[in-house]
């Protein structure tokens, strides 16, 4: 699904230039639940953005679902973002004057989803999360947790090949981590590609595999068994 | 670009959006209507210039005899000059080319009586041909004519507030009236567009005037009407000419600036229209100043409207919306909000120019107005101009990596 071949990247700091990623050589299958791990400045949000297509690579290759990402313009990147990605941020990232719901069909909206189909499916996909009940509430009337499981609806809502989380459980208690999780792992059960950026070791035992990054380079990569999030949530 | 769904979204966007949508559309729509009114003020300034001389002709010169102040040609200085019958005809001899007709007019006060009611009046005696050069406009029964003048009939015609104040609503016509003292019939009514003073004269035949006063020939101003034909350089090069005629004739020094005075209503006339074009020059200026300030006004906001929006341009390019798509989104939002605003704000200044008719009348302003065309050409304008500045920072925006614009809090 996912192959990426000495990848490099560096940011240039004024004059000097920060080398971020050196040489990363990475490939995900369909199917897999994979934590990207490593302390902060390690180079794992950088790793995410450049296989979201929200940030370009310097050197090596990239390619998803066999289509190599290389010189993408702002629109080609757009339409591959919106038809291959999910994304999951730490901040959510909901539209505050949007409800739940619109915020769900947005992606479709770029899909040039018709409006009925569009609120269908959203309203289905909120379901999924078990939010159907807060369909027309603005984003400042959930909590945390419901805020992330909208979120996870409306990447969902586009049925992406891959979806990209970014410190999902970041800004969430444990319980509500959890339950998160949970949510994040039935996606998985059901076929879904999935990488989780994180740095709490109990979220990356919940994968199905784990990726160590230090100072720009894998260090380890292993598959674990699955701790269930379900075990945690009454 | 122009899908329901599309504008679906920009509605929800505005409707959800209340405080900028109202603050980029009240700047428009103020800019438009300070404009619309201001621009209508200065047309409101003409039109205040243009009815001052409305009311009388503007072929016209009016000459009042004056004081010498020079001696010339064995004449001492202090000498008052004296108009009479003979200058009148002399003129019409000597620039038959020119004129259109003449009248000469005395002037004096009188005590009117009619039984019961007097009061104080104007008398002007006049030769028919004074009906053009004041354009009295008469009512009722006929202005004084030829025969009158020969005949030395003592005829009256009398301003409209004449006849209210001394017949009410009696009809004058073939009624007698005392003017100082001799009886007079009235034979006409008349009114005058310049107002109410114009409307308490009292004509006469100057003929009449002149046998009363111990048939003497003097007349105290001459009024000449010109063709009209011969334009304001024709006018001027009369003007000239009639004075140096009038000088030679009664021996005044051609240096002396208070033996006689013309009073060229078409010069003055022209400078006071010039007067009030460059008072509406000036007027133009400001307005278009505040349609200045509505477009950078407009472009602060898009600025401020494209910042604030940095995160929510960066969510929804991470979620696929194309540059293009972005750009049309903040540019078709804020093209609706300034067109809605902007014809708003034209249409509210219209009204306001409509309902001000002649209330401003003694700050100079009659009937405002603004012609649609200018109106609209300024909206259109300050759209396009509103687009353009909304434009650049679109762009701006659409050309932001993603991951910067979620990064912005």
């Amino acid at each position: 699904m996912i192959e990426i071949k000495d990848l490099h990247k560096s940011y240039k700091m004024g004059k000097n230039s920060l080398h971020v990623l050196k040489g990363i050589n990475f490939s995900v299958e369909e199917g897999e639940l994979v934590a990207i791990m490593g302390s902060s400045g390690s180079g794992k949000s950088t790793l995410l953005n450049i296989l979201g297509m929200l940030d370009v690579l310097d050197e090596g290759s990239y390619s998803l679902d066999k289509v190599p990402i290389i010189n993408l313009n702002e629109t080609k990147a757009a339409q591959y973002r919106n038809k291959f990605l999910g994304f999951v941020f730490q901040s959510f990232n909901l539209i505050n004057y949007k409800t739940a719901l619109e915020n769900v069909a947005l992606p479709l909206y770029y899909q040039r989803v018709g409006r009925k189909e569009r609120n269908i499916k959203a309203l289905k996909y909120l379901e999924q999360v078990g939010l159907k009940e807060w369909a027309t509430h603005l984003p400042n009337e959930l909590s945390g947790g419901q805020k992330q499981r909208v979120a996870i609806a409306r990447a969902m809502a586009a049925e992406p090949k891959v979806l990209l989380a970014d410190e999902p459980t970041g800004a969430l208690d444990s319980k509500t981590s959890y339950e998160v999780m949970d949510l994040i792992q039935k996606i998985n059960d059901s076929g879904n590609t999935i990488l989780i950026v994180t740095h709490e070791p109990d979220i990356a035992n919940m994968c199905k595999r784990v990726v160590h990054l230090k100072d720009g380079v894998i260090v380890e990569d292993k598959k674990i068994t699955q701790v269930r999030a379900s075990q945690y949530v009454q | 670009m122009f899908s329901r769904d599309n504008w679906k979204e920009i509605f929800d966007t505005i409707k959800k959006n209340k405080l900028r949508t109202f603050l980029s559309g009240f700047t428009v729509a103020l800019g438009i209507f300070i404009f619309v009114v201001l621009f209508g003020f200065g047309n409101g300034l003409i039109n205040t210039f243009d009815d001052f001389f409305g009311d009388d002709a503007t072929n016209v010169f009016f000459i009042f005899p004056g004081k010498t102040t020079k001696p010339y040609k064995g004449y001492k200085s202090n000498r008052q000059i004296e108009f009479d019958n003979s200058d009148l005809a002399d003129i019409e001899k000597n620039f038959t080319m020119f004129l259109e007709y003449t009248t000469p007019r005395i002037t004096r006060g009188a005590l009117v009586k009619y039984n019961n009611e007097s009061n104080n009046y104007t008398t002007r005696a006049v030769a028919p041909a004074h009906q053009y050069a004041e354009k009295t406009i008469v009512m009722k029964g006929r202005f004084l004519n030829q025969e009158d003048i020969k005949n030395k009939t003592k005829y009256a015609v009398i301003g409209r507030l004449v006849e209210k104040d001394l017949f009410g609503t009696k009809n004058p016509i073939g009624e007698y009236i005392d003017i100082g003292g001799s009886a007079y019939m009235v034979i006409g009514v008349f009114q005058d567009e310049g107002g109410d003073n114009e409307e308490r004269y009292i004509y006469i035949p100057y003929t009449t005037r002149q046998l009363i006063e111990k048939n003497t020939d003097k007349i105290d101003q001459i009024i000449v009407g010109f063709r009209p034909e011969i334009g304001y350089v024709g006018a001027m090069a009369f003007d000239k000419s009639l004075d140096r005629f009038i000088r030679d004739k009664k021996n005044i020094s051609p240096e002396d600036q208070s033996g006689i005075f013309i009073r060229n209503v078409a010069d003055q006339l022209k400078q006071n229209q010039q007067f009030a074009r460059v008072l509406q020059i000036i007027v133009a200026f400001v307005a278009f100043g505040t349609i200045i300030a509505g477009i950078i006004g407009i472009s602060n906001i898009m600025v401020f409207v494209v910042k604030e929006r940095t995160k929510e341009l960066g969510i929804r390019k991470a979620l696929g919306a194309t540059p293009r798509s972005v750009i049309s989104t903040i540019l078709l939002e804020s093209v609706f909000i300034t067109t809605f605003s902007g014809f708003t704000g034209m249409l509210a200044g219209i009204a306001l120019l409509s309902s001000m008719g002649e209330k401003l009348e003694d700050f100079f302003i009659t009937n405002p107005f603004i012609d649609l065309g200018t109106a609209i050409f300024a909206t259109f304008i300050l759209i396009l101009f509103g687009a353009i500045a909304g434009y650049i920072p679109a762009k701006r925006a659409a050309n932001i990596k993603p991951i910067v614009a979620l990064r912005d809090e």
